[in-house]
């Protein structure tokens, strides 16, 4: 800016931007694809997203919430906002969970996230009842490919839900936990909270 | 390359087309304005080139809607009803900004234009030319117009400055 006069005119208070956002997610409707917001759990502060069609991501503050979105924006569309609001039930049942109040998410999923086999898998996570686990190998046999062992662990790697879609309680044969997207320490506090 | 998320922009761009919007239009139809253009412009964003200037994409938008609210107000004469919460000008600017802020409105309604997308939006004499037409050497004579005419009014109401 090359003009120091017009340096007087007022700059917009976050309040007054803070406002119109809120406007602008109002009146947004069916236009907005995607909307997002954090929740803040003992495992950190989670993102979850959802389009119309249900809830179409979780993610940890490892997986880089940045990144998250652009990838969102990418995959999903770019007309992604924050909207807090579309996303009070999802936050209320994270809540409850974390709590210890909640054994069963009762969430509308978007898995348009994963294809294919990716997908089969997710199917079958849903079905291990909360405080059980179940081995790779039990996963890849109940999805009609014994052999895919190693394709069920990238799928859990892969899981577009974490928590919700619970590949946390999928661990190794040997029953060590194996790996987890959020962290092998995420994991183990997840199992050690649903086995209390 | 991919569009960034729709947040980013309203992030990065939000406060500069609100000043845009406050000075072509003044503080009262301001945040019709913004609400309206950044609505447009979600609306428009997927066929957005990844590589356009964004903002001078939502300053381009900002002002086909100030044009079309001048019209829609000349076509009705009752005052358009307002948000409850708005608040009232005054709590907005304190009363120095207030005297710059009435003094851009009383610019004739190009010089407004042209002051506020070359210094408040930092559009290029080219952009702001294509905006409200005319060559780019009457875009760059406009701006010292308002500017001087600004520098008139704004001093003669505040001695000090």
């Amino acid at each position: 800016m090359s003009n120091k006069l017009l340096h007087a005119l007022p700059d917009a208070d976050p309040g007054t931007l803070d406002r119109l956002h809120a406007r602008l997610v109002d009146a947004a409707g069916a236009d907005l694809d995607v909307a997002y917001r954090t929740v803040d759990t003992p495992l950190g502060s989670l993102l979850v997203a959802a389009t119309a069609a249900g809830l179409v991501r979780v993610a940890y503050p490892a997986e880089g919430h940045e990144d998250v979105l652009a990838a969102l924006a990418a995959r999903v569309s770019p007309r992604v906002l924050r909207a807090p609001g579309r996303l009070d039930d999802v936050a209320r049942q994270i809540d409850d969970y974390f709590a210890g109040q909640r054994r069963v998410f009762d969430l509308v999923l978007d898995l348009q996230l994963a294809h294919g086999f990716r997908r089969d898998v997710l199917t079958q996570l849903r079905a291990i009842d909360y405080g059980a686990t179940a081995s790779y190998a039990a996963v890849a046999a109940a999805t009609g490919r014994p052999a895919a062992v190693r394709a069920v662990g990238t799928a859990c790697a892969r899981n577009p839900l974490p928590i919700v879609i619970p590949c946390h309680r999928v661990i190794r044969s040997d029953g060590a936990i194996g790996a987890y997207l959020g962290g092998p320490q995420a994991k183990q506090a997840l199992l050690t909270l649903e086995a209390s | 390359m991919s569009l960034p998320p729709f947040e980013t922009v309203v992030a990065e761009h939000g406060a500069v087309v609100l000043r845009v919007c406050r000075a072509v239009l003044g503080p009262a139809d301001a945040e019709d304005a913004w609400s309206e253009t950044f609505l447009a412009a979600l609306r428009a964003y997927p066929r957005l080139r990844p590589d356009s200037d964004v903002r001078a994409w939502l300053v381009t938008i900002a002002h086909r809607k100030a044009i079309d609210g001048y019209r829609t107000r000349r076509r009705s004469p009752l005052p358009v009803e307002r948000l409850p919460h708005e608040p009232a000008t005054a709590d907005v600017f304190p009363e120095r900004d207030q005297a710059l802020q009435s003094a851009v409105a009383a610019l004739p309604a190009k010089q407004r234009q042209v002051v506020a997308y070359r210094y408040l939006a930092d559009l290029s004499y080219a952009d702001v030319a294509a905006l409200v037409g005319g060559t780019e050497a009457a875009a760059r004579r406009s701006a010292a117009d308002g500017i001087a005419n600004l520098r008139r009014t704004y001093r003669k109401e505040n001695p000090d400055e």
